[in-house]
């Protein structure tokens, strides 16, 4: 019988090594791993590469790791937020190494380390400084970029909803990241809010097959912060 | 020759106003923050416009009431939203493909500065004291089928954001076919800055004056 459940976040992270990239997935507060960027920060790591699309705010989760100095690089496209305190910090100081990247050039990396693709060339940020080095080709009279597949050792995933076979549902905006990171990781690793019969997802709405999951714990983490309206 | 009228620039709504006169019915549009966003609110809800959010939300609605708002349903803003009837949730990948694929009819975004190539400024001042921050401005200014800028004439201090080439960091090359400023609407053709219109009062020499590169009036 497949069954991809563990007891802990702890459990679902075990083996995860110092060096490693780690994709986490969620936008804002919003489809965020909460419980598994937590059990991250327990471990005893060190250099570890983040792929975000943001870069942490207070001083938990993410940011807890970050201050720790667990993290030498993060790749993101928006480090920027109301409470990016950590990361504007150690960027001062020079204790980070950040690589900004085109949020959609972010995502399709990730696809194309999914499906097998090693590079692929577009016209996000050509003749910007963000393709400084790059190697640039035409396509059509327009100057491409090419970028290389951004793949995972391992991928934080928020689900709503999960299977033992690891199928997963996510909820509204929480979708994001997550099924692109779940698809570009040696090990993917999922908390989820629900958990489902096998069979009791409806197949046509499953947006993660159990094929890109390794390892699900189950975590009623409740609803993101609302925190203070933005507008 | 009549006294001359004052001209009074539009404020932010009027300008959010004055975009969404032009965007007809049943283009997909995605907007910028700040005055961009302020956009949706001057489409009429008769007039099916479908919004984009790189978050992957197809068929944003208006902002819901305090007390009615849903955690798990934000913008790229960060900004708690609706969806509208007909909406659809999409992961990052297909909502940049979306962008990237030429999918948008229309990206609005804010500027610091666009130049009469059709260059667009607006990610970053170059200057070093923040992290530098991108989000998804390159995917939509390379990948929609028009882009529009949206911001002030010129600077607070009267510098001119319209110009011959940009001097702050470039977000896209030889993207932007209009500006709608809060004294006139521009349209980037090959021969740069064509005046389509002003505010009452204004007048080319006067908006000339404010504009870093010559204005053309239409053929």
């Amino acid at each position: 019988m497949i069954d991809k459940f563990v007891r802990s976040a702890a459990e679902a992270l075990a083996g995860v090594s110092s060096g490693a990239t780690v994709l986490i997935g969620g936008f804002g507060q919003v489809g965020t791993p909460n419980a598994l960027i937590e059990a991250l920060s327990e471990l005893d790591l060190s250099e570890l590469t983040v792929v975000c699309n943001n870069a942490g705010t207070g001083t938990h989760g993410l940011a807890r790791v970050m201050a720790e100095g667990r993290v030498r690089k993060i790749v993101c496209s928006y480090p920027r937020s109301a409470g990016s305190v950590v990361l504007e910090e150690l960027y001062r100081e020079g204790r980070i190494e950040l690589e900004i990247v085109p949020q959609g050039t972010l995502a399709e990396r990730l696809r194309a380390a999914g499906a097998g693709l090693p590079a692929f060339w577009t016209p996000t940020a050509a003749g910007t400084a963000l393709a400084e080095g790059r190697e640039v080709r035409e396509f059509d009279g327009r100057p491409c970029v090419l970028e290389h597949a951004l793949r995972g050792d391992v991928a934080l995933v928020e689900a709503w909803a999960a299977d033992r076979w690891g199928n997963l549902t996510y909820r509204r905006a929480g979708r994001n990241f997550n099924p692109v990171m779940a698809m570009a990781a040696d090990l993917t690793v999922v908390q989820t809010q629900h958990v489902a019969e096998l069979g009791a997802l409806d197949p046509e709405a499953i947006v993660t097959p159990g094929v890109f999951v390794d390892r699900v714990v189950h975590i009623p983490y409740g609803d993101p912060d609302l925190g203070k309206p933005l507008y | 020759m009549d006294a001359a009228v004052e001209p009074k620039p539009l404020n932010r709504t009027q300008m959010a106003a004055r975009v969404a006169a032009d965007i007809p019915e049943g283009w997909i549009v995605n907007l910028g923050i700040g005055i961009p966003t302020l956009v949706a609110d001057h489409v009429p809800p008769d007039r099916e416009v479908i919004f984009h959010s790189e978050n992957g939300v197809i068929g944003v609605g208006p902002a819901p009431a305090e007390d009615a708002r849903d955690p798990w349903l934000i913008n790229a803003g960060k900004q708690h939203v609706t969806l509208r009837t007909g909406g659809a949730y999409v992961h990052h990948a297909d909502s940049f493909a979306l962008i990237r694929g030429g999918h948008l009819d229309l990206c609005v975004l804010g500027a610091f500065e666009v130049a009469e190539n059709g260059d667009i400024a607006n990610w970053s001042t170059g200057a070093n004291e923040r992290a530098p921050a991108v989000g998804g401005a390159m995917d939509l200014a390379a990948g929609a089928k028009r882009l529009w800028a949206v911001m002030e004439h010129t600077t607070k201090d009267g510098r001119p954001r319209l110009v011959g080439r940009c001097t702050y960091p470039l977000t896209a090359l030889g993207a932007v076919r209009r500006v709608y400023t809060n004294l006139a609407v521009i349209d980037v053709e090959k021969r740069g800055f064509v005046v389509r219109e002003m505010v009452p009062g204004m007048t080319l020499e006067a908006l000339q004056a404010r504009t870093g590169a010559t204005l053309h009036l239409p053929a």
